[in-house]
């Protein structure tokens, strides 16, 4: 390669350089985790650190009449146990509500139960002890008189109060909006077609390969505690421990090491997590919580249980003319803090009927509290509702009107050039490609040849389906989404960036790893932007006491807003070396640029300086530099979008399925997407990424599923009955892009981590209709399980 | 409950150790906690996700469905040996390549997991990949990185036998 070839073309300072922004670069902090070399909280080895365990109400909704913890206290091993009123002494209580969320409730929620217990799992006593096995030795030793109550697990009765689960609120209504553009009635009243079907979603869970955890170590000299957490958000834990266990922040420092999968699991405030910080405070040393599977299927929030019913108005041309939604949600007996419980019904609202031009919408959520595991954001929150909702019904009304599915979208989706442009709801996109998307997705999957093989397929009675399911995705959340409600969940983050004297670059970020492929892109963007070598720049991220401050990693926003506050900081950087060589060479700054990792003539591109050498000066021999010259070889820069509330995004997928019609099983054939994330940092993470999120979707349109028994038992909470998608009935995923740069950011990046997630279910169920089509048959209750499959047939 | 420790004595990544143990303790457990080889992961505790997976004796097994006691007198092997004899190091180099990891947790019983199929079934299709792998839970990659790093894996030990591992 030649050293032109090699020059960023970042001139003028004003366009990005395509150097490694763009290319499939390999992760370099894969390489740790490749030889089991990363640290998760539970490879931490500390001294004299505790372990603690819960014990769990087994009850959906019980009194605690009594407890009797003498014969545990006596087992071997056993440090402490606590109760509930014990912790409550150090750790105040949370209300999970957001002020923008209007009328928004929930009850007061503790670490550890108070006098009852409103879930089967509920954290109710906590046992410390030198092992974890002496732990669950003397848990089993506990013992609690129960006064059992009766358990509120069904949606409907939950809505009808029957009975109130928190009588101080009068109902159990957590949280309902609606939305209304007005006159809808008349136009359903007066469309060629009108379309109705209810959607059914079972309850399902993140089931991270880690389980929750954290490791919290007090230093009761200092007043301090050291937090080591399995966290997508280290500075809002940092917020929330030193207010929630009054310990001045400049005291509290938050640390991730590796983290064996999040999902939007590790992001919310779990109370027996808060009890282990409370305890290491009490005992004054360091206390560590590892959640195991069965605890985790019972104690990681849940999310998805909805019943949906939606109606579509259309011409008999094929032209959408407005969507009518309800939706009902159950979210468990709190809401969860500080995200609340109302956000994936808010989206759900937000999102349905999104990709779609339409003039009328009418939407009524209502969430409500029932005794089940308590319900919060997991990937692609409300997203995988509002598309299967829009998608079912864009079918069905494409059937009822017998145009091609394919068809039926190009009629309706936004049009490529109708941007900016906004819903009677309200929702502004300011670009989106949905045409674009579709005619790639038609073609890279073959559309008519997979119809002719469909229809060949049904003479030799062999049932194939095509599933179509386009989407819109929020990203790059600005303070919109909890900033305004009073969440202390920040939308901006940080980066810093540190020329060291050997000519190596360090970035800080505030944006944390989960394996995404952060740390990677943040070297992408920072070596180009400063003109460095990528084996030359180390990321650091995920410390509460090095990084500058900002929200982590949630709602797809890490490249989008921590790559660019890290382009912004290299760029400021790259002004700051040029200012230093300038210095050194005695020369018109003008004249320089940074390449190679060196500081070449600007016209020649002939090296004048390597970096090391510009590093060596500047912080060994500073006495050489003209008088009053101070070289700033590290700089900070933040990033908040300011200009939409969200960066949306959208993409399609498309599925292709046999169902076999004499066992119900469903059998993916192949499965496509479409992505457009504006500028692709790194084809390779992107497309991995997108890959897991589709296969966690199919998961949930297939096998996942926590199921409840009438009294609110969780009766699959074991990795052996709650399916997850294994590599065996997996197909081959095929990728692409679109990308429409976004411009409220001059990197141009937008979310993508939650687009497979979003589309997947709703593109499986289409399909699956789409292949009982000849069977007059249809499913609408996720996930779609054999049983249902033959129960829709009229087979069982 | 505890019942009183055992004296046993294995090799682990080649060395040879001497311990005692609870007769209870699982040899994932021990392996983490009573040896620091922390390489190894828990995913589950029940045989299903295959965190756990490591050698005994050339043989992969769940750490977690073992007793330590079990191990007694056998040859244990980890990702942390396999990694430093640079048996799997193609695999490994394959998966970096192709990014078939993303949070890593799964990834060390991925690869234990990989390699015996690299060692018994060298002209393993990717059906057949698929199904090998198909005790080992990833949440994050939509296992179709894993199956290409394995396949690449595979074709070019087929291509040059020699240059297995390092
Ligand atoms: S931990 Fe052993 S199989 Fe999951
Ligand atoms: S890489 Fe995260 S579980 Fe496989």
């Amino acid at each position: 390669m030649s050293a032109r070839d090699e020059l960023p073309v970042q001139g003028a300072e004003q366009t990005l350089t395509r150097g490694h922004v763009g290319s499939p670069d390999p992760r370099p902090n894969a390489r740790r985790l490749l030889q089991g070399r990363g640290v998760y909280i539970d490879d931490l080895r500390l001294p004299r650190l505790a372990h603690v365990v819960f014990l769990r109400s087994p009850h959906a909704h019980a009194r605690i009449v009594r407890v009797d913890s003498s014969r545990a206290r006596q087992a071997p091993g056993v440090i402490a146990i606590f109760d509930g009123a014990t912790i409550a002494q150090v750790c105040k209580p949370w209300v999970g509500v957001l002020a923008h969320l209007k009328g928004i409730r929930s009850p007061t929620q503790y670490p550890l139960a108070m006098e009852r217990a409103c879930w089967q799992g509920e954290p109710v006593i906590a046992v410390v002890a030198q092992t974890r096995a002496q732990g669950e030795d003397a848990r089993d030793l506990v013992e609690i008189e129960w006064e059992t109550l009766p358990a509120l697990v069904d949606m409907d009765d939950a809505l009808a109060g029957n009975p109130v689960l928190h009588p101080e609120l009068g109902d159990n209504i957590c949280f309902q909006r609606e939305v209304d553009t007005g006159g809808i009635d008349q136009v359903f009243a007066q469309a060629d077609i009108v379309v109705e079907e209810t959607f059914h979603f079972g309850r399902h869970t993140g089931v991270c390969p880690e389980g929750r955890a954290i490791l919290a170590d007090y230093n009761a000299a200092e007043h301090s505690l050291t937090v080591h957490h399995a966290t997508q958000a280290p500075h809002m834990m940092h917020d929330i421990i030193s207010r929630h266990l009054d310990i001045p922040e400049a005291n509290v420092r938050v640390i991730c090491h590796d983290v064996g999968g999040a999902y939007g699991i590790k992001v919310h405030v779990y109370p027996d997590e808060m009890c282990t910080a409370a305890i290491a405070m009490l005992l004054r040393r360091p206390v560590k919580f590892q959640a195991d599977r069965m605890e985790s299927f019972v104690s990681d929030i849940h999310a998805r249980e909805h019943k949906a019913t939606v109606r579509l108005a259309a011409t008999k041309d094929g032209r959408i003319l407005g969507f009518d939604l309800h939706d009902l949600t159950a979210i468990g007996p709190y809401s969860v803090y500080p995200r609340t419980s109302g956000i994936e019904g808010n989206q759900v609202v937000n999102l349905t009927g999104g990709p779609y031009r339409h003039s009328h919408y009418r939407a009524r959520m209502q969430a409500v509290f029932t005794n089940k595991n308590v319900t919060c954001q997991y990937r692609a929150v409300g997203h995988p509702i509002a598309v299967a909702i829009t998608e079912g019904i864009v079918d069905l009304a494409a059937q009822r009107l017998n145009i091609d599915p394919a068809e039926f979208r190009r009629r309706n989706l936004i049009p490529d050039d109708a941007y900016p442009y906004a819903f009677p709801s309200g929702i502004r996109f300011e670009k989106l490609s949905h045409h674009q998307c579709l005619e790639r997705l038609l073609a890279l999957m073959n559309y008519e040849g997979l119809r002719a093989d469909q229809a060949q397929a049904r003479e030799r009675g062999c049932y194939r389906g095509i599933g179509l399911a386009a989407m819109i995705e929020v990203t790059n959340p600005s303070a919109a989404f909890y900033g305004v409600g009073g969440a202390r969940i920040s939308s901006q983050d940080g980066a810093t960036l540190r020329l060291e004297p050997t000519g190596a670059l360090t970035v800080l970020c505030s944006v944390t790893e989960q394996g995404q492929g952060t740390e990677t892109v943040f070297a992408q963007i920072a070596a180009d932007t400063v003109g460095i070598s990528m084996d030359k720049v180390r990321v650091i991220t995920g410390d509460t006491a090095t990084t500058p401050y900002g929200g982590g990693t949630w709602g797809s926003r890490g490249a989008g807003i921590g790559g660019e506050a890290v382009l912004q900081s290299g760029r400021a950087l790259r002004a700051n070396i040029l200012e230093a060589a300038a210095a050194i060479l005695a020369c018109d700054r003008a004249t320089l640029e940074v390449a190679n990792d060196a500081i070449v003539d600007r016209l020649s591109l002939r090296p004048l300086l390597t970096l090391a050498e510009l590093g060596r000066i500047c912080y060994y021999r500073p006495d050489t530099l003209p008088p009053g010259f101070q070289s700033e070889l590290m700089v900070t820069r933040h990033y908040v979008p300011r200009d939409y509330a969200f960066a949306f995004t959208n993409g399609i997928q498309a599925s292709w399925v046999e169902v076999d019609t004499e066992t119900g099983f469903v059998k993916l054939l192949g499965h496509w997407c479409v992505e457009d994330c504006g500028t692709v940092i790194n084809p390779l993470l992107v497309d991995e990424q997108i890959r897991g999120g589709v296969v966690q979707g199919i998961g949930a349109a297939l096998f996942e599923e926590c199921c409840y028994d009438d009294a609110g038992q969780m009766l699959n909470a074991h990795l052996g009955d709650y399916l997850v998608p294994m590599a065996g009935e997996m197909p081959d995923i095929v990728c692409a892009h679109v990308q429409t740069p976004t411009h409220t950011s001059e990197l141009g990046a937008k979310g993508a981590g939650e687009a497979g997630t979003a589309g997947a279910p709703a593109a499986v169920m289409n399909a699956i209709n789409d292949a009982l089509v000849p069977l007059e048959a249809r499913v609408t209750a996720q996930p779609f399980t054999p049983e249902r499959i033959l129960a829709a047939l009229g087979r069982v | 409950m505890a019942l009183p420790e055992t004296e046993i004595t294995l090799r682990v990544n080649g060395e040879t150790v001497r311990k005692r143990v609870e007769p209870r303790q699982h040899l994932i457990d021990f392996l983490r906690e009573g040896l620091d080889l922390t390489g190894s992961h828990v995913g589950c505790e029940h045989g299903v996700c295959g965190a756990c997976t490591v050698r005994v004796d050339g043989r992969i097994v769940r750490g977690c469905l073992m007793l330590a006691v079990q191990a007694d007198g056998r040859s244990v092997e980890t990702i942390e040996g396999v990694s430093d004899s640079g048996e799997l190091a193609d695999l490994q180099h394959a998966f970096h390549q192709r990014n078939a990891l993303q949070c890593g947790f799964c990834t060390p019983g991925m690869l234990l997991c990989a390699g015996e199929l690299l060692a018994t079934t060298p002209a393993a299709t990717r059906e057949q990949i698929r199904e090998h792998i198909s005790g080992n839970y990833c949440r994050c990659t939509g296992y179709q990185a894993i199956v290409d790093a394995i396949e690449t894996t595979l074709a070019s030990r087929r291509a040059n036998p020699a240059g297995a591992g390092t």
